[in-house]
């Protein structure tokens, strides 16, 4: 049996007074592909930072691949929210993904020829190897996620966690990154947060419900339990990807 | 303006601001990049605390303002990630009582003490041998550390928690440009004086990120600039007989406002500079 890739057993926090998650408890095995739902406010994102030891908590263990969060930093990739920060910033898309080859532990001299293939790897993988010499802030917000995703993958994580890494880019990127995270799944546990319920319900093989507290259902089809779930706390129900069943087929239909 | 080269103080000055600029260019473009520019002001006045104490125990007042504003940075480093949403009211109530501090220990200074005033406002005039080897020394461990270090200042600049993420020491790293930074500013106090030293250490950053596509050659561009304003502003000084460190201000000045008015007409709006 492997180490559990993500092992999480009664997390706490809180922002000063403010309690943002409670009770937390769950298990990720290796290999799976979770997708995290919740509300806004629920604690998703703040979970995520927990979970790659950017916040501390202030209660419970959280053990990542069998280490503490931030000892498994050369095993995990992260993909943030937000990435229409410092867009006027002087770096160009190669630098920018080569970011994702840095650990630490090689503080001295330049990025090795293997760093620059890695780089084109990912970029090529993502269709922005043209832009590679091309400043961050005169592409477009989709292409800027694309790059995000590539600096994430260039990490050669054993998890990648994606903070809802679709929010502004096209369906038809949208489709073509769930394809390829699916493909990547066959090696790489994958977490990712999203609000988009049509998505879980095509690509994921677990779900998760985080507001305050977080429930776990294995199963990647949308059931009526999950509905439930979905309805305890409130998630963006519209689909933005093409139209597809989100609900199984009635027995009498 | 060959004419006032055939002074040494001329040709001191001259070189001072020349590799003063180089540093300048180099930490004023990690200022600019990693948003510290209130927190070096406040190193900037607080140092002026160190000059009083040097005054006042009789020891080398450039020593005093490295020692004062290094601990400074420390503190007020040290604030910023503890605190960060007070910050800034920290940093300036730091600045504030650092200068009264230095004000008060130089009227406990028997005599009368002119030559305080002079790194209010500059001394690149009274730049002595031993300060610009002072310069080639501190322009040397910088370009070392930068050489170094490049990668992980650029990926720290750019995105700090990214950066934590995958391993990069952020939090050494931001003080070591806290310590560069503070070591910078003794240096540059000597050229434009403390009250000015923003000005030398922004406005070049500012303008070189427009032209450039990368970190590096902001840099380069930067003390390019900054040796060009130094140069210019001294002539001026010089000619007209203005004191040299508003002088050299003024001129980076003219040149910020004039590549914003070109900016702006090429259609460069603020708006879409933010996108």
């Amino acid at each position: 049996m492997d180490v559990p890739a993500i092992d999480v057993k009664d997390l706490q926090f809180s922002y000063r007074d403010t309690p943002v998650l409670e009770e937390v408890t769950f298990l990720v095995e290796q290999g799976d592909f979770l997708g995290v739902l919740g509300p806004n406010g629920g604690g998703k994102t703040t979970l995520l930072k927990l979970l790659l030891g950017i916040l501390k908590p202030r209660g419970g263990r959280i053990s990542i691949l069998g280490e503490a969060p931030h000892n498994a930093k050369h095993r995990v990739g992260y993909m943030p929210q937000n990435t229409d920060f410092n867009v006027n910033f002087p770096i160009s898309v190669r630098e920018i993904v080569l970011m994702g080859r840095l650990d630490g532990s090689r503080l001295w001299g330049w990025h090795s020829r293997k760093d620059h293939l890695k780089a084109e790897e990912v970029l090529k993988k993502v269709g922005m190897w043209e832009y590679r010499r091309v400043p961050i802030g005169s592409i477009s917000g989709g292409q800027r996620q694309r790059v995000f995703i590539a600096r994430a993958l260039a990490t050669d994580p054993e998890i990648l966690f994606l903070d809802e890494p679709t929010a502004s880019v096209d369906s038809e990127f949208e489709t073509d990154l769930y394809d390829f995270l699916r493909e990547l799944n066959k090696e790489v546990t994958i977490l990712v947060v999203t609000h988009d319920i049509g998505v879980i319900s095509r690509y994921v093989k677990s779900v998760a419900c985080v507001n305050r507290t977080m429930i776990v259902h294995k199963g990647r089809e949308i059931t009526p339990e999950m509905i439930d779930m979905a309805y305890q706390c409130p998630v963006d129900l519209v689909a933005h990807g093409l139209p597809h069943r989100v609900l199984p087929t009635h027995k009498g239909e | 303006m060959w004419d006032a080269l055939q002074f040494e103080f001329m040709r001191n000055a001259l070189l001072a601001g020349i590799l003063v600029s180089i540093s300048c260019g180099i930490i004023g473009s990690l200022v600019v990049a990693n948003r510290i520019v209130f927190l070096s002001g406040g190193i900037a006045h607080a140092a002026f605390g160190g000059i009083g104490l040097a005054f006042y125990l009789g020891f080398s007042p450039v020593l005093g303002a490295g020692l004062f504003s290094v601990a400074v940075s420390l503190i007020m480093g040290a604030v910023t990630l503890k605190s960060k949403h007070r910050a800034d009211t920290i940093i300036g109530v730091l600045w504030a009582v650092g200068m009264a501090l230095g004000i008060i220990f130089i009227d406990l200074t028997p005599g009368y003490n002119v030559d305080a005033m002079s790194y209010l406002f500059g001394s690149i005039l009274s730049v002595s041998m031993a300060d610009i080897w002072f310069v080639v020394g501190l322009d040397g461990i910088i370009f070392l550390i930068i050489l170094a270090f490049y990668r992980e200042f650029l990926a720290m600049s750019y995105d700090e928690e990214f950066a934590f993420v995958v391993g990069v020491p952020v939090k050494s790293l931001y003080f070591l440009l806290l310590c560069m930074t503070a070591l910078s500013i003794v240096m540059i106090i000597k050229v434009v004086g403390l009250i000015l030293v923003i000005a030398l250490l922004t406005i070049p950053p500012y303008i070189a990120e427009k032209y450039t596509g990368s970190l590096w050659k902001m840099m380069v561009l930067s003390s390019l600039l900054g040796i060009l304003f130094t140069i210019v502003g001294l002539w001026l000084s010089y000619s007209y007989d203005f004191t040299s460190g508003a002088t050299i201000i003024l001129v980076a000045g003219a040149a910020f406002f004039l590549t914003q008015i070109t900016r702006s007409l090429r259609g460069h709006t603020l708006q879409a500079d933010r996108r």
